[in-house]
């Protein structure tokens, strides 16, 4: 049981995969309640062509692609307010758009070799000591940035119509919502890969929803299923000799499952409850006329 | 200089034409909002009732004239405190009524994600004094038109504006809850809160009002007490139907009447009531 625990590559993968379980969750209960779901799979493609454009031009690829992130999210917002476009189309234009920008540049650039299978599937157990540090940072700048916007970011998600009434900057907001969910994408890309992070965005959100009406406990859910799902999934990744990035995604499909299966059992529990007192209260009816 | 004086008005608009991405829906405003009035504005749907609010608010594009605000009374700009139509919101959102509340006091403890002490205490006061108290942990999605109403009022509330904007805040709820609503909000004005409020109807709420505003047109087309606003040819002009006005002592009431209707155009009978008077639209052009 403790035999994953003996190897430096899988304490890093651990600790790494739990740090990002719990940074997609946090930023995915804004994107599930945004109902932009498929953000995370977009912006997943959209950072792919910020990668490449920045392995070209010579930029640090963290920050490159996050400000190529960021830009799409913004221009994602902008159009999806358009009533003639809307939230799914936006994102299906821009996204494509910035990943196609990212193939024309590969195309044109003929001597470009990189091997780009690690980010489309995640290479979590080959990161090394100063990736996890790397994480960490990332990780610890998208949780300040969540922490000192908490209150701006709640009001808007909930109420956007009269955010700027209350004295919100709406457009500030965004800019730093934009950011943070770009960094994160970017974070979670050697983690998880592209074709797994809208699942780590979505999946802890929505499956802390089911449990609660409470946006704080949603909140704390969702990255509590996050972490421990991450790190689960890792772990569990060493015995069924399975893809790790995978195994996070079947563990938190798992986690979710097993709370919609709680509360359905919640619910018939309360209607079975009450059909039983409504038969009292008629026997009872029945026996005092 | 904006108007800083006591009995200067808190907003003043001159000859305002507003709107969004370049498009006017409002021209030619002009209107003072005074400490301590309660004023209704009312108007067929699509007027622009929301968007006069908004141009009180300054969350408007301006195209012409001006716009004037008083300063906080301890300085600072004008608190707003606004209630929206309770339709803007996202109803799958998981938060409570008190939650809710402490929205409008987001400014308090900015950058900590939690709410401080001072602005619980004031949502725990606010929620007991529109009776929600007891309902502060439960889900907004789960209470009646009029609680949600109350609970959206807290958090315009908890961060005690000098100007309350309402729109619609009797739309959806039914006439019992309406006249509590209505009362409230008497009770606000009197402790001193100035208050602007749209409204579509005409006889439950606009006719209690001490000061009514009525758009048509693309702007404002009268500006004064309900009798002098209730008047059956302005609100054919602003409603683009023929009205009667009922009156029945200190009770108006409005009807919309279909054009072929005796009465429609003035041509209408005597009460039998002794008090009760049927102004046809003819006699309100005094």
């Amino acid at each position: 049981m403790l035999e994953p625990f003996e190897f430096g590559f899988m304490q890093r993968a651990m600790i790494a995969a739990a740090l990002i379980g719990g940074i997609t969750a946090a930023i995915g209960v804004f994107v599930v309640l945004r109902r932009l779901a498929y953000i995370g799979h977009g912006l997943a493609h959209s950072i792919f062509g910020g990668a490449v454009i920045s392995f070209v031009g010579g930029i640090n690829f963290f920050i490159g692609a996050s400000v190529w992130g960021a830009i799409s999210v913004l221009m994602i917002n902008l159009a999806s307010r358009r009533p003639q476009i809307g939230g799914d189309a936006a994102i299906g234009i821009v996204t494509t758009a910035a990943f196609a920008i990212g193939i024309a540049v590969i195309s044109r650039a003929r001597t470009f070799t990189r091997d780009f299978e690690a980010a489309l599937f995640g290479e979590i157990l080959g990161i090394s000591e100063q990736d996890l540090w790397i994480t960490l940072g990332m990780v610890a700048l998208i949780a300040a940035l969540l922490t000192l916007w908490w209150k701006p970011l709640v009001f808007i998600t909930f109420d956007r119509a009269v955010a700027g009434a209350y004295g919100i900057s709406i457009n500030r907001v965004e800019g730093v919502f934009a950011l943070a969910l770009a960094a994160t994408v970017v974070a979670s890309l050697q983690i998880l890969g592209v074709t797994l992070i809208a699942a780590a965005l979505v999946i802890p959100p929505v499956t802390a929803r089911l449990l609660t009406d409470s946006f704080p406990r949603l909140f704390l859910a969702a990255v509590g299923v996050g972490v421990l799902t991450g790190w689960l999934g890792v772990y569990l990744s060493w015995f069924v000799d399975v893809s790790s990035g995978a195994t996070v995604v079947l563990t938190q499909t798992a986690v979710f499952a097993l709370a919609l299966g709680f509360e359905r059992l919640t619910r018939l529990r309360a209607r079975s409850g009450a059909r039983r007192a409504e038969r009292l209260a008629g026997l009872e009816r029945a026996l005092s006329e | 200089m904006p108007p800083d004086a006591e009995d200067a008005p808190l907003i003043a608009l001159s000859d305002l034409a507003v709107g969004y991405d370049g498009e006017v829906a409002l021209r030619r405003l002009s209107l003072a909002v005074r400490r301590g009035d309660l004023i209704g504005v009312v108007g067929p749907s699509g007027c622009g009732k929301t968007s006069l609010l908004r141009a009180l608010m300054g969350e408007v594009e301006i195209y012409a004239g001006r716009s004037e605000r008083a300063a906080a009374d301890g300085g600072g700009g004008l608190r707003i405190g606004y209630v929206p139509q309770v339709e803007t919101v996202d109803w799958n959102f998981p938060i409570t009524v008190e939650q809710v509340a402490l929205l409008g006091a987001w400014r308090e403890g900015r950058w900590a994600p939690w709410a401080g002490r001072r602005a619980r205490r004031r949502a725990r006061e606010v929620l007991r004094q529109l009776g929600i108290e007891s309902l502060a942990r439960r889900p907004i999605r789960a209470l009646s038109g009029g609680q949600q109403q109350r609970a959206f009022l807290a958090r315009a509330l908890i961060s005690d504006p000098q100007l309350l904007l309402l729109d619609e805040p009797t739309s959806g709820v039914d006439i019992k809850t309406s006249h509590e609503i209505l009362h409230e909000l008497r009770e606000l004005n009197a402790a001193g809160v100035t208050i602007v409020l749209t409204t579509h109807d005409l006889n439950g709420v606009a006719s209690h009002l001490p000061r009514l505003i009525c758009l048509g047109q693309g702007t404002i087309l009268a500006d004064g007490t309900a009798e002098e606003v209730l008047q059956p040819t302005l609100l054919e002009r602003s409603y683009g139907q023929p009205m009667l006005v009922v009156k029945r002592g200190p009770e108006t009431y409005v009807l919309p009447v279909p054009e072929e209707a005796p009465g429609a155009h003035g041509e209408h009978d005597a009460a039998a009531d002794d008090d009760l008077t049927v102004i046809g639209r003819d006699d309100g052009d005094a």
